[in-house]
């Protein structure tokens, strides 16, 4: 390069992937280019026509069209285009018009190719399609963490301490005093012969229902021992344990390895790992004694949600973290509500709905629940019961910071506190015959999770929705159908959100048009495949057994999925910290160059999903 | 130099046939660079733009006097409408034969020291003369790179140069006819329209380079002459309509 070209090298410079690249090396691509004026309106590349440069805007703006003749992309000054055509037989393959005067740096083929196949992060950066940058940015964000990268294992610093599961309350007693274990885990046989473990024995079930109930210190572990055991295998990553201790409201956590035990964790070991923890702040709302105290506790939670984003804890984390914060509040709100009102005529199950099922709660968030009840309700003797009921636990949380849900979808609707039987046919009704605005209301009930009370029925509600839904063709189209009502922004251009009719808007909800979209196609492809689960990842899981997303489909959508969250929580995390009321409203100019190219790919990656939602499901076109 | 707006100097006649003039030099030519320059000729006058090899080039000088100031450096860029080829780019500092003023090295940003070591413009013909050859040169002001050139050449030849060329500047004037406002018209708000390189290019949202040397100059002379021809002339336009 000529040292007078100086100018347009800086110019280059300032821009991805040029940026990346050594001085060198971006020294010879300002050599080697050509500039070429375009006057507004003009095409600048068309469809088919041989194409033999990458194409650089120095100043100006482009349309980039799809063979279709949609908008793919508006790119304005130190953009590239028409680097598809260059990765595949150097025809055009996305026409591009310049829609203002533009000057464009034409960086000859040979050059292209050379940065392509010696500079890693110029490849990534033009492979688009590939969607390897995305991969690569939401990998590389979570490396920070040490709960998601350090493994179970490294908490275990010690023989695991057992005793057989027919030793007596006194013995097992002394064995945790002399050994200064809080939790011990039961296993059939002994000595060399190590079982499996069957049961596990803590402090607290020693105090609870030992001691408390005055039980012979004869009595075998086995009768008070916990038998439902939630184990955790030695290579699952710290954040998983924490996320299991949340989801189950248990403080002790088996480790097994190839099926026996190794160890146990408590709540006290992850807790060193972070002293903000949520898990903190979860086993300080099992010890609030009313509502003033909850509020009071309701205070940490928003410290917590910034600390683990500066943490660079990922989406499932924090949304895990922050639906277990959220079902604690509940759980402990309905024990004090009983502990008031006296035990429940009948027994119910109370239900999370919508983000806290899913497990991915974020601050800016209402209240959505239900209660089902035991179908020996009679509504007259029992109902002012579950009114009450509903009613504390609604103005607690809402006390608390989860605000009234605006739809009134919660147990204080007479609608939605009924027993199983009407439950069972409010969901048949919705599979069998569905209607598109119906459906549109009750999209939130497809996603619910038990919190306190008699599980059993929110399993069997489970049951039936994945069982039920798979076989109703017309039930998945209509779903799907009101799947694509809210679709992701095309893109950015300069300081403005980018539509796909080309329309600029100053400002868009990361919410609306962003995780919603994602959420709302993962659960249609979930239910067609009757997983289940309810959080996407999880349900992503689930889909990715079955044929139902092309290859790379499942993959691409965790990626759009994590990286959409993730901006949306960063977003959350940086109005508390600079004193603002957190939203889901995001300007572009909030945005880190990083975060809107990756962003633009995330919703290329949620738009061309909803296309194939579109064909999969049958589901004709909205509006 | 691409900073005054004195008024170009006049023409000489029958400037329509430049083929049959350079044809006509070749034959007078004695140094055989020049020879060659000649020799290689240029395009028929109805030749379209989009189809003219054209060179853009700009000297830096000591001042404005062809007679009494030096040419300091030359940048020059081959191109045609379509491309600006920067790979076929050159620029040379050359060592002028009368003082540098103090001014012009603020401006130019070119020091006594990078002169010392620069070779006399005799040196660099061999190189500059096949890199103008055959194309048609493009200025900014032309009252600066043809006068120069020629001077210096009578200087170190005793032989001048002739050539066409196309001045974005006069084409700027041609399409401003009124750029100065009268009195009457400045009362009423009309503001004087500049045809400097800097303010031209901005008419056609041609980007500000803030480095200021004479290959920059040349790029940005080549990327304001086919935003004129894109906006108001079109790529059918004959070259004999715009070059003097």
């Amino acid at each position: 390069m000529q040292a007078e070209l100086i100018d347009i090298r800086n110019h280059l410079q300032q821009h991805s992937p040029f940026s990346e690249l050594p001085e060198s090396m971006l020294d010879e691509v300002a050599g080697s280019i050509e500039i070429a004026y375009f006057r507004a309106g003009a095409q600048i590349l068309e469809l088919g026509q041989k194409n033999t440069d990458l194409h650089y805007i120095r100043s100006g703006a482009v349309e980039v069209f799809r063979r279709s003749g949609e908008l793919y992309n508006r790119a304005g000054e130190g953009e590239i285009f028409g680097q598809f055509g260059l990765l595949m037989g150097r025809q055009v393959r996305f026409p591009a018009i310049a829609i203002e005067d533009t000057l464009v740096y034409l960086i000859p083929y040979p050059m292209f190719q050379r940065l392509f196949d010696t500079q890693e992060v110029f490849a990534d950066f033009v492979e688009i399609e590939d969607n390897n940058r995305l991969r690569s940015a939401v990998r590389s964000s979570q490396q920070g963490n040490e709960l998601m990268t350090s493994r179970v294992s490294r908490l275990i610093n010690r023989k695991p301490v057992m005793a057989p599961a027919t030793v007596r309350l006194q013995e097992a007693a002394r064995i945790m005093t002399e050994q200064r274990v809080s939790a011990l885990p039961l296993i059939e046989g002994s000595g060399e012969n190590v079982g499996d473990l069957v049961g596990i024995i803590t402090d607290r079930d020693l105090r609870t229902r030992a001691v408390a109930d005055a039980l012979p210190s004869e009595t075998p572990v086995a009768d008070i021992m916990s038998r439902k055991l939630i184990t955790m295998r030695s290579d699952a990553f710290i954040f998983e344990a924490m996320l299991e201790m949340l989801h189950n409201n248990v403080h002790h956590l088996p480790v097994v390895a190839n099926g026996k035990p190794v160890g146990v964790i408590a709540l006290s070991d992850i807790l060193k790992y972070e002293s903000q923890n949520s898990l903190y702040v979860v086993s300080n709302i099992y010890r609030q004694q009313d509502v003033k105290g909850l509020k009071a506790v309701s205070k940490d939670v928003r410290a917590s949600f910034v600390r683990m984003v500066n943490e660079d804890a990922n989406s499932h984390m924090i949304g895990s973290a922050m639906a277990g914060i959220g079902r604690s509040f509940t759980q402990q709100l309905l024990k004090l509500g009983e502990e008031k009102l006296g035990p429940p005529p009948v027994p119910y199950c109370f239900l999370a709905l919508g983000s806290m099922a899913r497990d991915e709660q974020l601050l800016v968030t209402d209240q959505d629940n239900a209660m089902v009840l035991d179908d020996s309700f009679d509504p007259e003797q029992h109902d002012e019961y579950f009114l009450a009921l509903a009613k504390y636990v609604s103005d607690g949380l809402a006390e608390c910071g989860y605000t009234y849900c605006t739809g009134d979808i919660m147990a204080t609707n007479k609608k939605w506190r009924q027993p199983l039987s009407v439950w069972k046919s409010y969901f048949i009704d919705w599979i069998d015959n569905p209607k598109a605005e119906a459906l549109l209301n009750s999209n939130i009930f497809f996603d619910l999770d038990g919190v306190h009370g008699e599980m059993s029925f929110a399993e069997t509600l489970k049951e039936l929705i994945a069982t039920r839904a798979q076989n109703s063709q017309r039930f998945l189209a209509m779903l799907a159908r009101n799947a694509l009502n809210r679709t992701p922004p095309l893109g950015f251009f300069r300081q403005f959100v980018l539509e796909e009719n080309g329309q600029e808007r100053k400002t868009f909800n990361l919410k609306r048009r962003g995780t919603a979209p994602v959420s709302d196609l993962i659960r249609v492809h979930a239910l067609a495949c009757g997983s289940r689960r309810q959080n996407s990842f999880g349900r992503l899981t689930d889909i990715a057994k079955t044929r139902l997303l092309p290859d790379d489909g499942v993959d691409n959508l965790r990626d759009a999925m994590e990286f959409i969250a993730i901006v949306r929580i960063r977003h959350q995390a940086l109005a508390l910290e600079e004193g603002r009321e957190p939203d889901n409203n995001v300007r572009p100019e909030d945005l880190s160059p990083f975060e809107r190219s990756h962003l633009k790919e995330a919703f290329q990656i949620v738009s061309q999903s909803q296309k194939f939602l579109r064909y999969r499901y049958n589901a004709t076109i909205p509006r | 130099m691409s900073n005054n707006e004195q008024q170009p100097t006049p023409d000489q006649p029958a400037r329509g046939d430049w083929p049959g003039r350079l044809a006509a030099l070749a034959g007078e030519a004695r140094d055989p660079r020049l020879k060659a320059f000649y020799e290689a000729g240029c395009v028929a006058p109805e030749t379209p733009m989009s189809e003219v090899p054209m060179v853009a080039v700009d000297f830096e000088t000591t001042g404005l006097d062809p007679d009494q100031h030096s040419i300091v450096s030359i940048g020059l860029v081959p191109f045609t409408l379509d491309r600006i080829s920067l790979p076929g780019a050159r620029h040379w500092v050359v060592r002028p034969a009368l003082p540098l003023h103090q001014t012009s090295v603020t401006i130019h940003g070119i020091t006594h020291s990078d002169i010392e070591n620069a070779p006399d413009l005799g040196e660099i013909l061999g190189d500059l003369l096949p890199a103008l050859a055959g194309r048609i040169v493009v200025v900014h002001y032309r009252a600066i790179e043809r006068p120069f050139f020629n001077v210096a050449m009578h200087w170190r030849l005793k032989e001048g140069i002739d050539f066409p060329l196309i001045d974005t500047m006069a084409i700027e004037s041609h399409l401003h006819p009124d750029r100065n406002p009268s009195r009457w018209q400045r009362l009423l708000g009309h503001q004087p329209v500049s045809i400097r390189l800097a303010d031209s290019r901005q008419r056609y949202h041609l980007p500000h380079y803030p480095g200021h040397n004479a290959l920059i100059d040349a790029i940005a002379t080549a990327e304001l002459l086919q935003a004129q021809i894109r906006h108001h002339f079109g790529p059918d336009t004959p070259v004999r309509d715009l070059w003097l």
